[in-house]
């Protein structure tokens, strides 16, 4: 696969998210206000555990298991996205169980450090944290969520910014995406383009996106715009969307408070922690 | 490269959410003030542009590995930096929210990292200065290739500071510099040289969108003055916040640590601990037995090992073993609620 496959396969990737977001399920109905707010307090929650902590994040799994399973979303876009993002978190994660071998404890055999319980804590909110913000944008969609952006007061000029730059991404990723196949079909013994070639290359490309917006901007001028753009997509919060965030918030709380897995093992099993 | 969601605290993931938060309030604000119509759809096509052209990868002579464009430094260049703000916290917040990279809580940092370090540090502060009103081509070159490069470096170092202030993981100073300054000194010059490419390119080809024509020149001052106050105002903001959240010790972590069943309430006073502490900390100066405290005093973390744990008790492995499987009931139990109320909803 060249990369310019490679480009065309993550754009219809990405297409993917709008047809999943314009579903008709109980999770996209919800107003995508409340939608931004309960993620954002599922985030500070996710963030705000002790670096040890594994077993008492395990139950804040259940806000991305709703969002996956009520919003119907296929799971493998998500998981893919999961394992292809920046290796940043799981590198500096991966240097915790040498760097800290102070024992907590034995698992059978196994004996379990800080390090290792430091590692798997920050793989396991790595994993809650993006997933968390995938299915938000592939249960609202970017239009929807920026609609929300706008009621909360983010200045007009970045929420506009946000939406046509989602328009203009397909159109010229697709144009880098031919540039680069045009590139391989001539120097077959380079797959990637040496500097000087990529610097000519996407000087190419941003010249035809320059003119691409004086086109744009006389498109619109001809259709009465006058410099500011107007976002018309009423938002409706029902008693239910009340409702949706504070639940999850009063959910967040208990998770926080409380470590639910320990609580249920003593329970089910009776053996005292 | 992107600050992770797994690797922020709460009160730093706050500071610079708020730093980047007036940043862009501010960049609104100035280009409210001076308003132009072409502009609108100028921002959105080169933020498409600069998404697109990070997908390209190109070949570094001699090294036999890649690299890509970031944008910053090209943007500020070609809109001026309060438009190219915008823009960049445009393109990362796309990249978080469709391409997982960083995450919605760390936005704040990356945007303050990869945007406002470039577009109101290094453009005012050192692309500004070296290229002057009308540069040539030599110096064109200089001034965006040492912009990019500061950039990097201070993106990356802020990168650091950022981690080791969240205290997530025990990784120390010393090393944590070793590792990421000299691999974004090399990017950093690999980014600098392809932006001076693409400048150069469109100085030849377009000479009226070039460094040296209209906004580029009426922004500097003014880029100059917020860039200064951007500092000042993430200072003393990070600060104040650190100092808030050590002042009782690591805030909310460390009450909920208490309240959280398990986890034996101990009489110990609450120890005022500062910013510096904290640092210290952070950076490994103290011993390493602090490293196993989360946010309790030092001298607790020391003997409490067996029961700061977490993963060893019985209960607490069963438990987690319950709520997982809890977790695979719900799913089920909500696919076949779905798939009950599926025909009531168009296909």
């Amino acid at each position: 696969m060249t990369r310019a496959d490679g480009i065309t396969a993550a754009l219809s990737h990405l297409g993917r998210f709008d047809e999943l977001a314009g579903a008709n399920t109980p999770i996209a109905r919800v107003d995508p206000r409340a939608k931004l707010v309960t993620t954002a307090a599922f985030l500070v929650t996710v963030a705000s555990y002790g670096r040890l902590e594994v077993i008492a994040l395990l139950p804040l799994g259940a806000y991305p298991l709703v969002f996956l399973v009520l919003g119907n979303v296929p799971l493998g876009p998500i998981a893919w996205r999961m394992a292809l993002v920046s290796p940043f978190a799981v590198l500096v994660g991966a240097f915790e169980p040498v760097l800290d071998r102070q024992p907590l404890g034995s698992l059978g055999p196994l004996v379990v450090t800080a390090g290792g319980a430091s590692f798997a804590s920050i793989l396991l909110r790595f994993a809650l944290s993006v997933s968390a913000a995938l299915l938000l944008v592939a249960t609202t969609g970017l239009d929807a969520a920026a609609a929300a952006l706008a009621w909360f007061r983010v200045p007009r000029v970045l929420v506009v910014q946000l939406l046509f730059l989602y328009r203009y991404l397909f159109v010229l990723s697709e144009e880098v995406a031919r540039s680069l196949r045009a590139h391989a079909l001539r120097s077959p013994h380079h797959p990637s383009p040496r500097i000087r070639v990529a610097g000519s290359m996407l000087g190419q490309v941003l010249l035809r996106t320059l003119e691409r917006a004086q086109r744009i901007h006389v498109a619109m001028s001809c259709r009465g715009f006058d410099g500011e753009v107007r976002l018309r997509r009423p938002l409706q919060a029902r008693p239910s969307d009340i409702a949706f965030v504070a639940c999850w918030c009063a959910y967040f709380v208990l998770c926080r408070v409380s470590n639910l897995p320990r609580l249920l093992g003593t329970a089910v099993f009776g053996v005292a922690g | 490269m992107h600050m992770s969601d797994a690797l922020v605290s709460p009160s730093i993931a706050a500071s610079m959410w708020v730093a980047t938060a007036g940043a862009s309030a501010l960049s609104a604000r100035a280009l409210r003030r001076r308003p132009d119509d072409r502009r609108v759809p100028l921002m959105g096509v080169l933020g498409a542009f600069v998404f697109a052209a990070q997908l390209v990868n190109f070949a570094i002579p001699g090294t036999g590995s890649s690299g890509h464009l970031c944008g910053g430094v090209l943007l500020a260049i070609l809109l001026g930096p309060s438009a190219a703000l915008l823009v960049m916290a445009s393109v990362l917040t796309v990249q978080a929210l469709f391409f997982a990279d960083g995450g919605l809580l760390a936005l704040g940092c990356n945007i303050f990292n990869l945007g406002v370090l470039a577009c109101f540090v290094a453009y005012p502060f050192v692309f500004a200065p070296i290229a002057g009103a009308r540069p040539s081509r030599a110096r064109l070159a200089v001034a965006t290739v040492l912009a990019s490069v500061v950039a990097l470096q201070l993106g990356s170092l802020a990168i650091v500071v950022e981690t080791l202030l969240s205290r997530r993981a025990s990784i120390s100073l010393g090393t944590f510099l070793l590792l990421m300054q000299p691999i974004h000194l090399a990017i950093g010059v690999i980014e600098g040289l392809i932006t001076t490419f693409l400048v150069l390119f469109i100085r030849d080809a377009r000479p009226e969108l070039a460094p040296g024509s209209r906004e580029a020149v009426i922004s500097k001052p003014w880029a100059r003055r917020v860039g200064t106050g951007a500092l000042i105002a993430t200072v003393v903001v990070a600060g104040a916040l650190s100092w808030f959240a050590s002042s009782a010790p690591d805030g909310l972590e460390w009450s909920l640590a208490r309240a959280s069943v398990g986890v034996p309430a101990e009489g110990e006073p609450e120890v005022p601990r500062g910013i510096l502490a904290r640092i210290g900390e952070a950076t490994g100066l103290p011993p390493s037995e602090e490293s196993g405290n989360r946010g309790r005093p030092a001298d607790t973390a020391g003997r409490a090992w067996p029961q700061v744990d977490p993963l060893v008790s019985f209960s607490g492995l069963a438990g987690a073993g319950l709520t997982l499987a809890l977790g695979g009931l719900l799913a089920a139990g909500l696919r076949a609620v779905r798939r009950s109320t599926r025909p009531a909803s168009p296909p």
